[in-house]
C-alpha cells in the first residue's frame, strides 16, 4: 500500500529544524516538494543560506524519519531556484519562534517587538547572530539580548 | 566542453573560494565576539555559494571531477580568482576594506547575473545576491564607520585603501573569455560594472572621509592565471593541506 502524499507532510512536520528545534523543517519552508515517482518518494528541499551547514543534516534527518515509519525508497533533491525566502515560513512556525525567544522576520528590516516583553525598545547588537539565519538584538527595556530571524 | 564557460565558473568560484577562506581565518581571533560571527557567517554564505559555482563548473567540465575536487585539488596556476581577494588579511580594517572593494562588484555583478541566458547561472545569482546585498550592506557601514572614526581608525583605513587601489582594476579588465560569454548574453563585460561601481564607491569613501588615491594602474593576472601573487600559494598550502596529506579523505 503506498503512503499518502499528505501523510508524508504530516510525518515531514514532525522531522525539527536541527539548530532552532521548535520548528519543523516544513514550518521553516524548506520542503518544496513531495511527490511519488513510482515506488519512489521525491522530495525537493531548498537550503535557507547556501553555506548553511544544516543543510546536510536535514537531508539526513528528513531520511530517517521516513525511513522509520517504513519507507525506504527515498530520493531528496536540492533545489536552489526559486530561492528560499522568509516568506515561505508558516504562521506557525512564526509563533512558535516568538515563544522560543527569537524574534519572527519582518519586512521593516528589523524585530517588530522584543520576544521577551513585547517592547519596541530594540537596538541592534550585530547584523549576524548564532547562525547565518540570525540578528543579534537586545531589548533596551528588559535588556535582554534575543536573535531575530533575519528577513530574506 | 564549453571552455570559456568553464572558466568563467571558475572565476565565479575561485573568488568566492579564496576570499572565503580569507575571511575564515579570523574565526576565533577577530577583535571582538560579534565580529568574529559575523566574518564567520560570511565565509559560510561564500564557501557555500563555492560548492555552487564549482559544482556546476564540474558539471560543464564533465570529467568526473566534483567541486572539492576543483577546490582542493588544483594548483595555484590553475586558480582563477582576481588577486584582491588572496592578498593577506592585514589588520582588522586591511580584511573590512579588502571586504567592501569585492562585495561592490560582487553585488553588481550577481545583479546582472540572475538574468543571465544559461538557467544555472541565474538560479545561482539568484541564491547568492540576497546573501551579498547582506554581505555589502555590512562591509559599507563598517568602512564608514571605522574611516569615519577615530584618528587611529581613519589612519588604518586609508593605508587600507592604498593598498588596495591597484587591485580593483583587474575585477573590471575584461579578457576574450569575458566577452564571447558576454556576447552570448551568459554574464556581463565585466568593464560595463565599472560606472556604478565606481559611483557607489565614491559616495562610501567621501563618508568614510578617505582619499582615494591618484592613478589608475592596476595589478593584474589573476582572472587568467597567469601570475598570483606569490600569497595565493601559502593559502592554498593550509586550505589544502588535508586533501593533499591524505588524499580522497572524507568526513
Ligand atoms: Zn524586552
Amino acid at each position: 500500500m503506498t503512503v499518502s502524499v499528505a501523510q508524508v507532510w504530516q510525518w515531514l512536520d514532525e522531522v525539527p529544524d536541527p539548530e532552532i528545534p521548535v520548528i519543523s523543517v516544513v514550518d521553516l519552508g524548506i520542503v518544496r516538494d513531495v511527490k511519488w515517482d513510482n515506488e519512489t518518494l521525491e522530495l525537493a528541499v531548498t537550503p535557507t543560506y547556501s553555506g548553511c551547514p544544516a543543510t546536510r543534516v536535514i537531508a539526513m534527518d528528513i531520511e530517517t524519519a521516513l525511513r522509520d515509519h517504513g519507507l525506504s525508497d527515498i530520493r531528496i533533491k536540492t533545489r536552489i531556484s526559486p530561492p528560499w525566502t522568509t516568506d515561505w515560513l508558516t504562521e506557525s512556525g512564526r509563533a512558535k519562534l516568538e515563544e522560543y525567544g527569537i524574534a519572527p522576520p519582518s519586512p521593516a528590516g528589523g524585530p517588530e517587538k522584543c520576544p521577551q516583553c513585547g517592547s519596541g525598545n530594540l537596538s541592534k547588537i550585530s547584523q549576524f547572530g548564532s547562525t547565518p539565519c540570525k540578528a543579534h538584538w537586545r531589548c533596551d527595556d528588559c535588556l535582554e539580548p534575543f536573535d531575530y530571524f533575519k528577513c530574506l | 566542453m564549453n571552455n570559456a564557460l568553464f572558466e568563467s565558473l571558475l572565476r565565479l568560484g575561485d573568488n568566492t573560494l579564496v576570499i572565503g577562506h580569507r575571511v575564515s581565518e579570523w574565526c576565533g581571533v577577530a577583535p571582538v565576539l560579534e565580529e568574529d560571527i559575523a566574518l564567520a557567517n560570511m565565509a559560510l554564505d561564500l564557501i557555500g555559494q563555492t560548492q555552487m559555482w564549482l559544482g556546476l563548473a564540474a558539471d560543464v567540465e564533465g570529467e568526473g571531477r566534483s567541486a572539492d575536487d576543483l577546490a582542493m585539488l588544483r594548483d595555484v596556476w590553475d586558480f582563477r580568482n582576481v588577486l584582491l581577494v588572496e592578498q593577506p588579511n592585514g589588520d582588522f580594517g586591511q580584511t573590512i576594506m579588502r571586504q567592501y572593494l569585492f562585495d561592490q562588484f560582487h553585488l553588481l555583478q550577481l545583479q546582472h547575473l540572475t538574468q543571465s541566458t544559461e538557467d544555472r547561472i541565474a538560479a545561482i545569482a539568484q541564491k547568492a545576491v540576497k546573501e551579498v546585498t547582506y554581505h555589502v550592506d555590512r562591509s559599507r557601514d563598517t568602512v564608514v564607520a571605522l574611516g569615519d572614526g577615530t584618528e587611529e581608525s581613519n589612519r588604518r583605513m586609508q593605508a587600507a585603501l592604498t593598498k588596495l587601489w591597484p587591485y580593483i582594476g583587474e575585477m573590471f579588465a575584461a579578457d576574450a573569455i569575458d566577452l564571447e560569454m558576454a556576447t552570448a548574453g551568459v554574464i556581463p563585460d565585466p568593464a560595463s560594472l565599472r560606472a556604478d561601481y565606481d559611483a557607489a564607491t565614491r559616495v562610501v569613501f567621501a563618508d568614510a572621509v578617505l582619499t582615494p588615491p591618484a592613478g589608475d594602474f592596476a595589478h593584474g593576472g589573476g582572472k587568467t592565471g597567469f601570475r598570483h601573487s606569490e600569497h595565493l600559494g601559502h593559502l592554498l598550502t593550509q586550505m589544502q593541506w588535508l586533501q593533499r596529506a591524505y588524499p580522497g579523505a572524507r568526513w
